[in-house]
């Protein structure tokens, strides 16, 4: 039984909300930290200007708060860096447990509405990902930190924060991709990668 | 020398165990909740698939209960309350959904579709590090102009209506059953995929 969950490709939505939450108790009572994502962002590009071009940081208030200056550094690996590049690999394990690695290029959502072109896909993500963290750090966190950690804390930031997620996100998604739902999309989730 | 170079990059050894184990179990239930899938997550802002609110919901009841009930019973850890400064806050959710539509992903589910085999996905993120970079630029402007605006600090629903947090929360669980009940009986079962 446990054996087959492990293996399953989907599991229900509310289990892995439960376990979420469950999650949260071990990093809120153990660990003394709240699940958040969008800050590393910040301190590994903090990191990044401080060593490449050393005083330029020191201008900027916001980047010096996470990561210091050259000559007053703060740690850039942290308990956040931790946890977000272990995601990667705990979604690669859960994968791969279901079965062999699928590679997507271009999602056939979008292939139908923007053809299959690799290059306009990956500069427009490349865009949709500067704007996703300004809004972010704007905001003061992401889906992660304002929506779960904040929402389950009952913060009022987090459940604006939701709000205005998805006041954005819906017409948005609307004006980019339509209504119309998308059939293929379970089957055209397969290999294209490898010859690239 | 060795130890002040470590100092500048790395964070305590504990805090980057625990950090790394909870991102492991991070990743693989966001994976094995579909939500590193583009698909899902574009047809959850186009209101046609509810995995990312069913999700989120449940999470955010049962971490509720957990922590709310562990703080009751006396364990005196720390919360983290953001402060609520609604302007930056709702102005940045905003252009986040914006960015959410176009790339299809969330800060944290799109680290996990790396991880899931996505592409795309990596380009998001390299634009993230870019986008954070033209934030900091730019952040000066918006600390004088937009964040202080309707900033009323680090409060909660509960605080904000006076009440105790069980008196928002109980209500919250019993609609998110409700709702997740309804939603299961009476629509659709279009899911192959399970």
């Amino acid at each position: 039984m446990s054996e087959n969950l492990i293996k399953r490709k989907r599991w229900s939505p509310y289990l892995v909300g439960g376990l979420l939450g469950v999650l949260s108790w071990a990093t809120f009572a153990l660990m003394g930290k709240a699940l958040g994502v969008s800050t590393t962002p910040v301190r590994v590009l903090g990191g990044v200007e401080r060593t490449l071009v050393p005083g330029h940081e020191e201008g900027l208030a916001y980047l010096t708060k996470y990561a210091g200056t050259a000559a007053e550094p703060k740690a850039i690996i942290d308990w956040q860096f931790a946890l977000v590049v272990m995601m990667i690999v705990g979604a690669f394990i859960a994968a791969r447990l279901a079965g062999p690695r699928v590679i997507e290029t271009v999602p056939a959502i979008w292939k139908e509405r923007f053809g299959a072109s690799k290059p306009l896909r990956y500069s427009l993500a490349f865009v949709g990902g500067m704007i996703l963290i300004f809004g972010a750090r704007l905001a003061g966190g992401c889906t992660s930190g304002h929506g779960l950690s904040g929402g389950m804390q009952l913060s009022l930031s987090g459940w604006v924060f939701l709000g205005a997620m998805f006041a954005g996100g819906v017409p948005a998604a609307v004006l980019l991709y339509g209504r119309k739902s998308c059939d293929s999309c379970e089957t055209t989730m397969n290999d294209e990668g490898g010859a690239s | 020398m060795m130890s002040t170079l470590a100092s500048a990059w790395i964070d305590s050894p504990t805090d980057i165990l625990t950090g790394a184990l909870a991102g492991l179990v991070f990743g693989f239930l966001l994976q094995k909740g579909g939500v590193t899938k583009f698909s899902v997550i574009v047809d959850q802002l186009r209101l046609k698939d509810f995995t990312v609110m069913k999700v989120m919901l449940t999470a955010i009841v049962v971490g509720s209960i957990g922590i709310y009930g562990m703080q009751a019973m006396g364990a005196g850890f720390p919360m983290h309350i953001k402060s609520a400064a609604i302007a930056g806050v709702g102005l940045g959710g905003v252009i986040f959904g914006v960015g959410m539509a176009l790339l299809g992903y969330c800060p944290g589910t799109a680290f996990a579709a790396i991880g899931d085999g996505s592409r795309h996905a990596l380009f998001g993120v390299l634009g993230m590090f870019v986008g954070a970079g033209i934030y900091a630029e730019v952040f000066p402007w918006f600390n004088t102009h937009v964040l202080p605006k309707w900033d009323l600090g680090k409060v909660t629903l509960a605080s904000e209506a006076g009440v105790s947090p069980w008196v928002i929360l109980i209500p919250l669980a019993i609609v998110t059953v409700g709702v997740f009940l309804w939603m299961e009986r009476g629509k659709h079962t279009k899911h192959p995929a399970a």
